[in-house]
């Protein structure tokens, strides 16, 4: 704890976490009911509404900017939004988080261990950015999972020597195939072409989730769109925005956008909701850049998540075959609340013949994947994929949806931990199944 | 900073992780409520038993610690706010709903219950738990008693004192004493749970509440008005009482506040008008319900409204019940700051209070808006300013001043439903007088000897002006 009276470091250069943003605050209290973070600990601090105020403090130097309690919870907060979606004051938190994090990070980045620097400088500027890279690794990975290695670490327990059991469980299930975006072009199958769209195949799901993906196309391509998905895109950079790395965000950022520039398509689609909202924001990522604010705002005006894309579009009911089960709906965060889509996925399954939707309590809190959250931290984590894995089974449905990569690694692993089978898919996953069982028109 | 020998003694009183807070940055999140005012406390426990809270205040009363019971904090008074390096006492760990009894409707919660949790709770067993403080989504039960929080539903059912079938507090000395019952008519001694009811945490904490519960209403409708002019609107509200119906609610929103709450929300408020009324009415029987509604809007109408307009659905009604709950924050979004006032004055005052109001507000050159509990006469003028404009605020403080002054002179008082806490405690003496005034400091001495709960919250400061000013 620092003495009272030694000066506090404070917020400095660029990426400044804004006085006019946090002073809307009012400190009326609706999103601490709302607060994953919260909820769990009932301890203000661990609430939207404590940690504005100890920005704040940070700001007007009362608090100092490393701080271990501080750097703590701005860690701790999920950057769910789900406090940005009640505010009625309209603060805007996660700009208020991304902005901390970034100051943290760049404050702390010359005590930081080796070690710690050289994975993340792997992670985020080597395997995020490259996604070729991200490619070998997860074709050793999957050589890994398929050959009967992953059984026996396992089973042996070496992976618990090692300390690496629960780093191992997260890793997704590497696809038999990689959706590699290389400048497909894909054709409407439906009668009517409504437009192209630049189809964004994502850092973990084109190698983790490419039946998603897959399955995203043809779906698309029945609501009537041709999709294209040019080489020349990458990772949408959320990942480095949350983890505080703003200027590797803004790099990531510039090569989508003139991708999608070049390609000359309608609409920007993606299918994983994390990514989603990080691409509706690049307006405000450049928003201090004047050669790129224009640009990024209009790239950003241009990304339509896939659920309300084909809720906009129109599916072709006439060839929607039967779903027999109960379906819940696991609602990400960042759809939900940073993107405010609630309605349109909820209209999608409703039109899949034999589907009952059985909404579960708290669908729209945090599943506690929350990007790398889960590595960074992992209690908090756990805790809440508990917590959601109950709200699951207490509505004891056949199915779980959703319409992010993250939410269908955690809630899968939730529920296998839990002892039990339920399938969990995205959405546009059961609607092309949905086509299937329809058989050909 | 806090000695490692009380430390050590809260941790013994309430073990268990995260259960007692001293890190600088749980201070600073533990130092504020609803208001501009902040004050870091000495340190913050969260106790889970009427037991574990009564050893501290046992503790407090032996050391003369000062405590600050708190639940959520969305007060609008000061009222939470721990002044002189005290420990706050959150009661949030204290959660649950204990029990809903369906014969003797009424529902047993710990403090800490959120007051929609609860509502949520009743209503799918078909009961009702009326008050509706605009808070409701986010303050629990405990808060609301301390405040005797009000609400719009109030004009029909009454506050949250009507509702205290029972109370468990604990005293500043440590007894937990239970007053009251399930029973429904009682005066047996003392009204204890209307002395605890509204005492802002000065007297006790309280630990468990029984709350009386009604039948859940079958049909509920919402209507609109707009008057040109507010005096109209004022009159509109007397003749509606007056006319034998009683509404659940008549709100009030002036065209300032219209204007703020279409800037952060847009529904379509009418906002070239200087007033809207925001009805509601309830009942069992559907055909009843339209009928009075309808009766409403022909008073209205005759009063001088313009366009009245029925909700059509429940989604329509939710949305205008949702922007009048915004309010309070929306105005933040005009001004940096603001200072919300809550002064009740009888309905036949409530004319003449606005246009002081009004006439206050073009003499300090400041943006007032009002809006409120019109049909009861409580009233919320909120003067938007910014802190840092220290002739601004000086002005603010004359401004505030006046309207107490009005409110007193046409009869009313401080607060309707926010309490005194720290805002309005220098006007005490002058709303109460000096006899009713000593009368309660008594009260308060004989309960609380030691003077450590809640300090510098209602009581002015003795001798002289207070350290503590607007």
């Amino acid at each position: 704890m620092t003495e009272p009276d030694a000066p506090k470091r404070g917020f400095s250069g660029a990426d400044i976490p804004a006085e006019s943003v946090y002073n809307q605050c009012v400190r009326c209290g609706l999103c601490l009911p709302t607060c994953p973070t919260y909820v769990e600990t009932l301890v203000e601090t661990s609430s939207p509404r404590g940690r504005i105020a100890l920005i704040k403090a940070v700001a007007e130097g009362r608090l100092d900017l490393t701080s271990p309690g501080f750097m703590h919870q701005m860690s701790e907060c999920l950057d769910c939004r789900a406090c940005e979606a009640v505010c009625p004051s309209g603060v805007a938190y996660g700009s208020l988080l991304e902005a901390a994090r970034t100051q943290i990070e760049r404050a702390t980045v010359r005590s930081q261990p080796d070690s710690r620097k050289l994975v993340r400088a792997f992670a985020l500027e080597a395997l995020f950015s490259n996604l070729g890279l991200m490619r070998i690794v997860a074709w050793f990975l999957r050589l890994y999972q398929r050959s009967g290695l992953q059984a026996l670490a396992r089973s042996t327990g070496l992976l618990r020597a090692l300390g690496l059991e629960k780093l191992e469980a997260m890793a997704p299930r590497i696809s038999d195939r990689f959706f590699i975006p290389s400048g497909q072009n894909w054709q409407s199958t439906a009668p009517q072409r409504k437009l192209t769209a630049f189809m964004h195949a994502g850092c973990v799901m084109h190698v983790a989730f490419a039946e998603v993906n897959e399955a995203t196309v043809r779906v698309l391509r029945r609501s009537g769109c041709d999709v294209i998905a040019p080489a020349d895109q990458g990772c949408c950079g959320a990942i480095a925005v949350h983890a505080g790395d703003l200027d590797l965000g803004r790099e990531l950022a510039k090569r989508n956008i003139v991708a999608f520039e070049r390609s000359g398509a309608d609409i920007y689609a993606i299918n994983a909701a994390g990514c989603g909202s990080s691409l509706k924001e690049y307006g405000h990522l450049f928003a201090e850049d004047p050669g790129w604010s224009a640009r990024a705002a209009a790239f950003s005006a241009k990304v339509r998540d896939i659920t309300e894309l084909l809720d906009e579009l129109g599916l072709d009911r006439a060839g929607l075959g039967r779903i027999d089960a109960v379906v819940t709906y696991q609602e990400p965060c960042h759809l939900a609340h940073a993107q405010r889509i609630a309605a349109a996925p909820r209209r999608l399954l409703a039109q899949i013949p034999g589907l009952v939707l059985r909404e579960m309590e708290e669908s729209s809190l945090c599943c506690g994947s929350a990007g790398i959250y889960n590595i960074t931290q992992p209690e908090m984590a756990e805790e809440l994929q508990a917590r959601k894995i109950r709200n699951i089974l207490a509505v004891d449905p056949g199915l779980v949806a959703t319409a992010n990569p993250g939410c269908q690694l955690q809630v899968s692993a939730g529920i296998v931990k839990a002892g039990k089978t339920i399938p969990v898919k995205h959405i546009v996953q059961l609607i092309d199944e949905s086509y299937a069982a329809g058989g050909l028109r | 900073m806090i000695t490692a020998h009380l430390l050590t003694q809260l941790r013994t009183i309430v073990p268990g992780p995260r259960n007692v807070l001293v890190s600088p940055e749980d201070l600073l999140a533990y130092g504020f409520d609803g208001t501009w005012y902040e004050s870091a406390p000495l340190a913050v426990v969260l106790p889970q038993t009427a037991a574990q809270i009564s050893e501290l205040h046992k503790l407090a009363t032996r050391e003369r610690i000062p405590l600050t019971p708190r639940a959520m904090g969305s007060g609008l008074s000061g009222g939470s706010i721990p002044l002189g390096a005290s420990i706050v006492l959150n009661i949030m760990r204290m959660n649950r709903i204990l029990e809903i009894d369906e014969v003797n409707q009424v529902a047993v919660v710990e403090p800490g219950v959120i007051t929609a949790d609860l509502q949520r709770a009743v209503e799918a067993k078909g009961l009702f738990y009326p008050p509706d403080p605009s808070s409701l989504r986010q303050s629990a039960l405990g808060g609301n008693v301390a405040e005797n929080a009000g609400g719009a539903r109030c004009l029909k059912y009454g506050v949250t004192r009507d509702y205290v079938s029972a109370l468990e507090v604990v005293l500043p000395t440590g007894e937990i004493i239970r007053t009251g019952g399930k029973m429904v008519k009682n005066v047996t001694g003392y009204d204890l749970r209307g002395l605890f009811t509204g005492a802002e945490g000065t007297l006790g904490t309280i630990s468990q509440i029984t709350l009386r519960l009604l039948s859940k209403p079958r049909y509920s409708a919402t209507a609109t008005a707009a008057f040109a002019r507010i005096e109209d609107a004022a009159g509109a509200v007397t003749a509606i009482m007056s006319s034998g119906i009683v509404p659940t609610s008549i709100e009030l929103m002036d065209r300032l506040t219209m204007e703020c709450v279409e800037a952060s929300a847009p529904c379509g408020l009418p906002v070239h008008n200087e007033a809207l009324l925001l009805f509601a009415v309830d009942g069992n029987y559907e055909a009843i319900v339209t009928s009075e509604l309808e009766a409403i809007a022909q008073t209205a109408r005759s009063a001088g409204a313009g366009e009245v307009r029925v909700a059509r659905t429940p989604e329509e009604s939710a949305r205008l019940w949702n922007a009048r709950r915004s309010i309070s924050p929306a105005l933040a979004r005009r001004r940096p700051n603001k200072l919300g006032e809550d002064i009740s004055v009888p309905r036949s005052a409530i004319v003449p209070m606005i246009r002081a109001i009004r006439e206050i507000a073009a003499r300090h050159a400041l943006a007032i808006p009002v809006f409120g509990h019109a049909g009861d006469g409580n009233l919320h003028p909120n003067i938007l300013c910014d802190r840092k404009d220290a002739a601004e605020m000086a002005r603010v403080r004359l401004a505030a001043r006046e309207i107490f002054e009005a409110a007193l002179a046409l009869g009313g008082t401080l607060s309707g439903e926010h309490g005194i806490g720290l805002l309005k405690k220098q006007f005490l003496e002058a709303d109460l007088g000096p006899d009713v005034l000593a009368l309660m400091r008594r009260i308060k001495d004989a309960i609380d000897p030691a003077g450590i709960m809640n300090p510098g919250k209602i009581f002015p400061d003795p001798g002289g002006p207070d350290a503590f000013r607007l």
